[in-house]
């Protein structure tokens, strides 16, 4: 059964904030973070409560670092590429697999997007989110996987084994990660995904088109609405849907932060944390009392 | 009403045929999200009348899902007087799915 009470995702205001109260109501607590996100680049925050002076991005979340390490919370760095339930949530990582009763997305908000010419009008006629979803879709077909991280070798990983052939796209980006051995990288920026009722194929810059059946979007690393949507929370394709207490519709899955879309500012992503560690609390006691 | 598990044999009779709308939730045992379409479903059929909801597993109906160009579930189509009127892709909420009826 599962490793930890909670498990949350990012490692931002929002998640750092729920691991306090979750740490402090005594609740096996892990964080999952990537990166240090949009407040990286903060240098100056002279609008946060209690600061007298500017504090730095990074000042703020290191800090809270050590706030919920002394209070017991355990912090990992991995980047989390799939999570399903199985009797409990199942995060599938670069690094491991973990397990939790309850599980908080708080990655922040993707400011990623491919702006590819019909891309949006094929989803679900060739062009998908989720390649352990669709892969079955694609047996012995010809599929390509449109991005250049870690995020897009884990989505070729899944259809590998089922597909006929597989492809990486980086539409003009630099491959950041290296690709399974015999799958062909092609850089080139893509200008059109053509079909009129399914994928036909992509068009490059250069006048050049490729052949598809399928092409699985994993642009960027995966974050909070992608995982969202792999697990069947429901999302409007940029932030996930929350009730007042921040939880989906998935039971024991929560989501706080800049991913639930609304004031991108830390006091709100605190606060939203807060509620969220609330929820989870309520949410473990009940799974271990029944 | 209840949902009808709509399969090869009985989809011509059931949703070509059908004298109402009938909503079809193309599902997997193996998708998380369709695991959390079927309540969904379940729930929307058990409020509204005149409109037949039914299931249908893509594994074991594999031509079904070639021939109506599933590539994605939880797909969901909305059929009258057997043709498609509507359709979806991905997770939809109760409120999503009576836009896609119209209702």
């Amino acid at each position: 059964m599962a490793g930890y009470d909670v498990i949350i995702v990012g490692n931002g205001p929002a998640g750092l904030s729920a691991a306090l109260y979750t740490s402090r109501a005594n609740l096996k607590t892990l964080v999952i973070g990537k990166d240090q996100g949009a407040l990286a680049k903060a240098e100056r925050i002279e609008n946060y409560f209690g600061m007298a002076e500017p504090v730095s991005g990074c000042e703020l979340v290191e800090n809270t670092k050590q706030q919920a390490k002394s209070l017991g919370a355990a912090l990992v760095t991995d980047e989390i590429f799939h999570i399903s339930w199985n009797q409990g949530f199942v995060l599938e990582g670069r690094e491991g697999t973990y397990q939790a009763v309850s599980v908080l997305l708080a990655t922040g908000s993707s400011r990623k997007k491919a702006d590819i010419k019909g891309l949006a009008e094929l989803e679900g006629r060739g062009v998908s989110y989720c390649a352990i979803c669709d892969a079955f879709f694609f047996r012995g077909r010809k599929v390509a996987v449109l991005g250049n991280e870690e995020y897009a070798v884990h989505e070729l990983g899944q259809l590998l084994p089922v597909a006929g052939s597989a492809v990486l796209l980086t539409n003009g980006k630099e491959l950041l990660a290296s690709a399974p051995e015999g799958v062909p990288v092609i850089t080139k920026k893509i200008t059109s995904v053509n079909g009129e009722e399914e994928v036909a194929g992509v068009t490059f810059e250069d006048g050049s088109s490729l052949e598809l059946d399928g092409l699985f979007v994993a642009l960027g690393s995966a974050g909070a609405v992608d995982l969202a949507r792999k697990i069947g929370a429901l999302t409007d394709g940029r932030s996930i849907q929350t009730d007042e207490n921040m939880a989906t519709n998935v039971p024991g899955l929560y989501a706080a932060g800049d991913c639930t879309g609304g004031l991108l500012q830390i006091s709100t992503a605190v606060g939203e944390g807060a509620k969220a560690a609330m929820s989870m609390i309520k949410f473990v006691r009940q799974q271990k009392k029944g | 009403m209840s949902v009808i598990k709509i399969t090869e044999q009985n989809f011509e009779a059931e949703v070509l045929k059908s004298d109402v709308p009938v909503l079809v939730d193309f599902w997997a045992v193996w998708c998380g999200p369709c695991q959390m379409q079927g309540p969904i479903v379940d729930e929307l059929a058990e409020e509204v009348s005149g409109i037949k909801f039914g299931k249908l597993n893509v594994d074991e109906n594999m031509s079904l899902a070639q021939q109506y160009r599933v590539a994605s579930i939880p797909t969901l189509l909305v059929f009258k007087n057997g043709k498609i009127a509507a359709s979806a892709v991905g997770l939809q909420s109760k409120e999503g799915l009576k836009k896609l009826l119209g209702i």
